[in-house]
């Protein structure tokens, strides 16, 4: 028996990880990749919270979560491609502008 | 010690390891595959919780699918280890204290008011053959929707990533 509180605790550490990934990285892979480390510990709270409270609602949610983290790693990782074209950098300091 | 409060903690320093070591190093490559251990041992505690769908589509779509397309784009762009700038350090100064902060106010709030009870190991069997009907049924217009999402993400990764059929535009000096 696990309490529930220690699940959602890793669950938040993880997420701080990611956050904290998000903010001191400079490599603009590394920062999508916190992104990811975010979603994970949502993830997670996500299965615990269904399986304290039996509903199996929960982890169809994860599943949604999944297909959406795929699809916006394609579509970023297409954009880093695409910044990387036009700037030849993937420091995200002298990526300033909007535009391509 | 039960020997589930033991796998949870065995799978809980795998993950936060990783998540540690994805911040500590500064090589991309290295950072993707700490993101993968991190991912590896979450499917470990998704099979403790009882989730075997969620754990088996965690190590397919997420440390296998998305993580491989992480390490080709960092092996595509040939990505070095990144330099520190002013703008990291002032974010390490003020993003690491502020966080931890947030970070310990949260588990401490968790730990202390949760009011919540134990879950025990296998808690709510996930197998494919439940989740399948509820994902036909209940969530039928979310998983139509998912897949018109899936389309427009193919679509749009084709066109950005393409290159451009004009001559391309000589690369902007560095602001």
């Amino acid at each position: 028996m696990v309490p529930l509180s220690y699940y959602l605790v890793l669950s938040g550490i993880l997420f701080a990880c990611g956050v904290v990934g998000f903010l001191i990285k400079r490599n603009i892979i590394t920062i999508f990749m916190s992104i990811e480390l975010m979603l994970n510990g949502v993830n997670l709270s996500f299965v615990a919270f269904a399986a304290h409270w039996h509903a199996l609602a929960g982890q169809v949610f994860v599943f949604f979560v999944m297909v959406v983290a795929a699809a916006e790693a394609t579509v970023g990782l297409a954009i880093i491609i695409a910044v990387y074209r036009t700037r030849e950098t993937l420091n995200v300091d002298q990526v300033n502008l909007l535009k391509l | 010690m039960s020997v589930h409060l033991v796998l949870f903690l065995a799978f809980a320093a795998v993950a936060l390891a990783g998540a540690i070591n994805l911040l500590a190093q500064t090589h991309p490559i290295n950072s993707a595959l700490s993101l993968i251990a991190v991912m590896a041992a979450l499917a470990g505690e998704y099979l403790l919780l009882g989730a075997e769908f969620v754990a088996a589509l965690q190590v397919i779509v997420y440390a296998g699918a998305v993580m491989v397309l992480f390490v080709f784009v960092i092996m595509l762009l040939n990505a070095g280890v990144e330099e520190r700038t002013k703008g990291s350090r002032v974010a390490i100064l003020f993003g690491v204290p502020g966080t931890l902060l947030g970070g310990v106010l949260i588990a401490w709030v968790l730990l202390r008011h949760s009011g919540t009870g134990d879950v025990p190991a296998g808690a709510l069997p996930g197998a494919p053959a439940t989740i399948g009907p509820l994902l036909f049924h209940e969530f039928l217009l979310p998983f139509e929707i998912t897949s018109i999402l899936i389309l427009i993400a193919i679509m749009g990764a084709v066109v950005l990533a393409s290159k451009p059929p004009s001559a391309p535009v000589p690369p902007r000096e560095g602001n």
